[in-house]
């Protein structure tokens, strides 16, 4: 909200400078966002008198002038306004003058058709002060030559712009303001004069009905009207107008201009008909689906949720909103009708956000304004026609109630130090609260404190305490450490944050980098990665790629690497760990630990170097990436059980799926199946993973586990390779689990050192060459002992495999 | 011709081989020719079986010393060339080391700066005692706003750009988070359910301290607004936490966050219906140069806002107001790493440029602690 500095003045005495004024703003909570000087703009603007003018020889319309702008030489300036004469005395613009209406800087120097031009002289509108730029400034004949335009023209006031946060339409109006500043020692607040107006009879408007059913939605409360017979309407006084153009409204005419002062000046919204275009009876009803045209030259529908005040042939007014341009008043306007109304602040704010009307009464409205206000309001404005536009007033139409919430808090003073921290005396605690209009009855060390009927805000204590607090000055509680726990911290992070941070380190330690996308992506890309439900779709996305919470990181991830590709860099490694949404419960709600790798990023670099050029990354980078997290979170890839069964985005022969048991898949690993790839606009390579932090198993209760005892043999190990014939279709997981299984107790480890295919192992067959090693625990091992088990190894093997050993 | 002769004869020959032998394997030969079974010292030696006592008396040790003296001049010999193989190997071995390597997989991996900047806001409140806490994303109407004291139809509710979910099949009126602040409830109500899910914090009985950051949305996209953000919120709740304590609690946090000496903060009194009184707070800082300087100058920057817990949000959570008191603030992430670590444009944090990540990104093992340094 924007008001000037004599404005406040007009209710607020005080000595302060503009400075003491705005810190204090601040300091009480109306947050000063700007304050401005109104004429820093104009500030390089001087008087300046045209000592003659005379037609330009090559021109039809323009003018030569010499121009007196107080330097002591006479200026030559070519000027093409119409109204330019000898002898007239208007406002100049030295070259280099930022011109704001024309948003140029003025150039010196300048030829016009062989006339030379240095320095311009103005229009109203060239100065940014009203949209008259028929022609330049006139000035009266004693205007000063060479002053500064804003200082003779008195526009050099300070305007302050403050921000107004939504529970306090007490200060919407300068008054209010004034009143807080007041209140916190800036000076004494001048009051309004609201005494009623004497009327001369009755209006031809009578009190408005309320036309409202049982359980309609109704935003009136009440409707206080006011006749004001052959008022003499035209533009409005200098003052009003300056006042009004400084806070940036435009000046209409007298009667709008009061109803504006009113709303700015008290934050009391009026409206004003013009009585003459009224047809029939005006009534306050809902409106009906009738299409509206505001006075913003906007035509609405409205529904029958909104109030209007409407005539026989419709809606005159939206309630609270806006006016009609049908009884809009005009300089022609004799007889006014002014309206002061009370309307309920939810109502009005369901009907702003409706319509997507934003007005200064919306505005207002919709915050609350007191409701003591509502006949006062309509003297204020009745007085203030009269003074300016004359006319007859006629008896006060009124109908319907104000709500009052009378609010009585029961106050104990020590309140204020409990949840601040601020030992306050009583003595002033009280004397805040007085002077912003609560009245605090009672004595000891509780107040029976009686809310004022602007202040719908403040309902309880603390409450209160906020009144007290910024009257004191936030900066002035005592700032007292936070005590420290009197024991070590308990853990401060859950499982799976402590997962997170570990998947987020090993990722980026194996070269990948972090990406953080968004939790909102495609329908399309969310269908194809698992979700796409309605019930995690948004009702009102932002854009139509951010439709739908995802299901996977890798849409996010993959649409990245594409950007990056896109921007000539195809080697790409990024990863997430973060959210996705299996549902739109809280437990559908999991932390997946994803990557990708395009191109040649493998781990130990992409592209080409003199060391060796890196291949295509595929399936095994994306095993490699995931097998690390598992591992860096205490789950051995080795242990778990790993499936070919590929994940929907995956190459279906080249993707494994994760399992601990039947039930729980821990993550998926792959190549990209190239028809997602196609659809995602990706070329190249892509390896993928994901991994559902939420789904590893749960650490033990006892946190601290005790390792089992270190068992080192005396005997040496001994290791024997065989190498096998089997079908092509047999899993490496079902070699090494029989090979391991043939001696428990002796073998300690079996490895696959060579895989391979080809004609010599026969159509659709491979050979897997294995090292076993033998760990003897209590004697040397024999020949015969090795001949032994490495029968077993060979009977499990080719029993499991259906494969042969290769002689 | 007498043995004296022919060991000199033989001295020579054998020294002139010795010397011109030039690989291990000619050396060889030579002692083999000289030292055999059948070499020529070897012929001289078995003369000596055959000769009368007096003559062996003075051959022997005459043929012996030959012997001797050959031995040592081929092991000499022998040495040589051992220590010319090896230099001449190392030198052949030689590479140049100034050739470049791959930059290591942790040099070429990065950490968002978001995940980095919250390890440095948990790593600083950890040591005030505070343990970290979240909530869902996909947040019910009632945890959002009601609970905390948002009037239905209140202006307020307005001003969070709201992103709405389509109706689910329970039919509960979902949003999307416009804040942390929901968190706040789901940490102090009591609730007799079993946690739904591994990430939602158990409810908390007072004292409670926690801190909650996290992902959170509204529907506003522009120079400095993403459709996404994160924000961290804090909480104390106690007999006697109050507004003093609030201001310790930030203002040493600033501190320790933006790693200076002293920090000055403006208070300001605001309004959000889930405190009470509401503040905003200020941070002194120079924005004279490009970048912003918190602890100098003389301009304000808008940085967090914070209260005391409104009295109904007490109560909604199931705690007596007259009996639990606390304060909570919130902040936005993103902006604190921005002042920190001068992003210039918010919306590059979530695009994924390979090129952002690695400049504004920090190293994979840049574990942001106390007794480490929060930055490095």
């Amino acid at each position: 909200m924007k008001f000037t500095l004599d404005w406040l003045l007009e209710h607020l005495d005080t000595t302060a400078s503009a400075d003491e004024i705005a810190t204090a703003l601040t300091t009480v909570g109306l947050e000063v966002e700007g304050v401005e000087s109104q004429g820093k703009a104009l500030a390089k603007f001087v008087v300046a008198q045209v000592v003659k003018a005379e037609p330009h020889p090559n021109s039809d319309h323009l003018n030569i002038c010499k121009v007196d702008a107080g330097t002591g030489e006479l200026i030559d300036v070519v000027c093409g306004a119409p109204n330019v004469k000898t002898g007239m005395k208007s406002v100049f613009a030295f070259p280099g003058t930022y011109i704001p209406g024309k948003d140029f800087e003025l150039k010196g120097g300048v030829v016009i058709r062989g006339a030379p031009s240095n320095g311009m002289l103005c229009s109203a509108a060239e100065l940014q002060l009203s949209n008259d730029h028929d022609g330049i400034i006139s000035l009266p004949d004693d205007a000063p030559i060479g002053e500064k335009y804003v200082d003779y023209a008195g526009i050099n006031g300070v305007v302050f712009d403050i921000s107004i946060t939504p529970n306090r339409g007490d200060a919407t109006g300068v008054y209010g303001v004034a009143r807080d500043l007041a209140a916190f020692g800036l000076g004494t607040l001048k009051k309004t004069d609201f005494s009623p107006v004497p009327s001369v009879g009755k209006g031809p408007i009578a009190p408005l009905p309320h036309q409202f059913s049982g359980d309609e939605p109704k935003a009136i409360r009440k409707f206080a009207g006011r006749y004001i017979a052959n008022v003499k309407n035209g533009p409005s006084p200098d003052w009003l107008q300056a006042r009004l153009r400084a806070v940036g409204l435009r000046p209409i005419n007298a009667i709008v201009d009061i109803t504006n002062l009113v709303s700015l000046g008290w934050g009391r919204p009026l409206h004003a008909y013009d009585a003459d275009k009224v047809e029939g009876t005006m009534v306050l009803r809902n409106a009906r689906g009738e299409a509206f045209d505001a006075l913003d030259n906007k035509v609405y529908t409205l529904d029958d949720t909104m109030t209007v005040i409407a005539d026989d042939k419709g809606p005159l007014c939206l309630g609270g909103i806006m006016g009609g341009i049908r009884s809009g008043v005009t300089e022609e306007t004799t007889n006014v009708f002014i309206e002061c109304a009370s309307w309920d602040p939810e109502l009005i704010a369901r009907t702003g956000r409706k319509t997507g009307i934003v007005s200064d009464a919306r505005y207002r409205l919709e915050r609350s304004v007191d409701p003591a206000l509502t006949e006062p309001g309509m003297e204020l404005a009745t007085r203030l026609v009269l003074e300016l536009c004359g006319g007859e007033p006629k008896e006060p139409a009124i109908s319907g109630e104000d709500v009052f919430a009378n609010t009585v808090v029961e106050f104990p003073l020590g309140e204020v130090r409990r949840l601040t921290g601020l030992d306050v005396a009583p003595e002033r605690i009280e004397a805040i609260l007085t002077s912003l209009g609560f009245v605090a009855e009672g004595s000891g060390d509780t107040r029976t404190v009686k809310v004022p009927s602007w202040r719908p805000d403040v309902t309880q204590k603390a409450d209160l305490v906020e009144e007290v607090m910024r009257m004191v000055g936030v900066d002035n509680v005592p700032v007292e450490p936070l005590a420290r726990l009197n024991h070590v911290a308990p853990r401060i992070l859950t499982t799976i944050q402590n997962r997170r941070r570990i998947a987020r380190r090993t990722l980026a330690a194996r070269g990948l980098n972090e990406a953080v996308t968004w939790s909102f992506i495609s329908h399309d890309e969310a269908t194809r990665f698992g979700g796409g439900t309605e019930d995690r779709q948004l009702a009102n996305a932002i854009a139509s790629d951010m439709t739908d919470m995802r299901p996977s990181l890798l849409p996010g991830l993959l649409s990245g690497a594409r950007r990056n590709a896109n921007r000539g860099f195809a080697d790409v490694t990024l990863f997430e760990v973060g959210q996705v949404f299996l549902s739109d419960k809280p437990e559908g709600q999991h932390t997946y630990a994803s990557g990708v790798r395009t191109g040649t990023a493998k781990i130990d670099g992409a592209g080409r170097h003199w060391l060796g050029k890196a291949g295509a990354v595929g399936v095994w980078d994306a095993k490699a990436d995931l097998a690390a997290v598992l591992d860096a979170l205490g789950v051995d890839i080795e242990k778990v059980q790993v499936l070919p069964e590929a994940a929907s985005w995956s190459h279906p022969g080249r993707g494994g799926r994760i399992a601990l048991g039947p039930k729980v898949t821990l993550g998926w690993f792959g190549e990209l199946h190239p028809a997602v790839a196609a659809e995602l606009d990706i070329d190249g390579p892509v390896a993928a993973f994901e991994i559902d932090l939420d789904a590893l198993p749960e650490p033990r209760k006892k946190a601290t586990k005790t390792k089992p005892a270190l068992d080192l043999s005396q005997f040496q190990q001994v290791s024997r390779d065989f190498a096998f014939v089997m079908d092509r279709s047999v899993t490496a997981a079902s070699i090494l689990k029989a090979a391991k299984g043939a001696d428990k107790t002796l073998i300690a480890d079996v490895g696959i050192f060579d895989v391979f295919e080809g004609v010599h192992v026969g159509e659709g067959k491979k050979s897997v060459a294995i090292e076993v090693t033998l760990q003897p625990r209590d004697k040397t091992l024999t020949d015969e002992d090795i001949e032994k088990v490495s029968a077993a190894i060979v009977a499990a093997v080719t029993k499991t495999t259906g494969g042969e050993l290769r002689k | 011709m007498s043995l004296e002769t022919d060991i000199n004869m033989l001295r020579a020959d054998l020294s002139a081989a010795i010397a011109a032998a030039d690989t291990e394997a000619t050396l060889d030969a030579v002692r083999v020719s000289a030292l055999g079974k059948k070499g020529s010292v070897s012929a001289l030696l078995a003369t000596l079986g055959a000769m009368p006592h007096e003559e062996r008396k003075s051959a022997g040790p005459a043929i012996n010393g030959l012997k001797n003296e050959i031995a040592g001049l081929i092991e000499t010999r022998s040495t040589q060339l051992k220590g010319a193989a090896l230099e001449a190997r190392l030198k052949a071995e030689t590479v140049d080391v100034t050739l470049p390597l791959p930059p290591a997989p942790t040099a070429r991996g990065r950490i968002h700066p978001i995940s980095q900047t919250i390890d440095e806001i948990t790593a600083i409140f950890s040591d005030m005692g505070f343990s970290i806490a979240e909530g869902p994303d996909i947040e019910t109407d009632y945890y959002n706003f009601t609970a905390l004291n948002f009037p239905e139809g209140h202006p307020a509710r307005e001003m969070h750009d709201t992103f709405f979910m389509k109706p689910g099949p329970d039919g509960v009126k979902k949003v999307l988070r416009t804040h942390t602040s929901p968190v706040q409830v789901r940490v102090m109500q009591k609730t007799n359910e079993k946690t739904a899910a591994s990430y939602l914090t158990p409810s908390q009985d007072p004292p409670i301290r926690v801190v909650m950051p996290g992902r959170t949305y509204r529907n506003d996209s522009d120079q400095t607004h993403t459709p996404m953000f994160h924000q961290v919120e804090g909480l104390v709740i106690d007999k006697d936490s109050h507004i003093g304590q609030l201001r310790w609690v930030l203002e040493e946090f600033l501190k320790a966050f933006f790693e200076v000496p002293s920090v000055t903060l403006r208070f300001r009194p605001s309004f959000f219906p889930f405190t009470e009184p509401s503040m905003e707070v200020d941070v002194q800082c120079d924005r004279s140069g490009s970048e912003v300087k918190i602890g100098e100058g003389k301009d304000w920057l808008e940085i967090l806002g914070c209260g005391m817990v409104h009295p109904n949000v007490l109560r909604n959570a199931g705690l007596d107001p007259d009996v639990y008191q606390g304060f909570a603030w919130g902040m936005g992430i993103d902006r604190l790493a921005m002042l920190k670590y001068g992003m210039p444009d918010l919306r590059a944090f979530f695009d994924a440029d390979q090129r952002w990540i690695e400049h504004y990104g920090f190293r994979p093992l840049d574990l942001p602690t106390l007794f480490g340094g929060l930055s490095s």
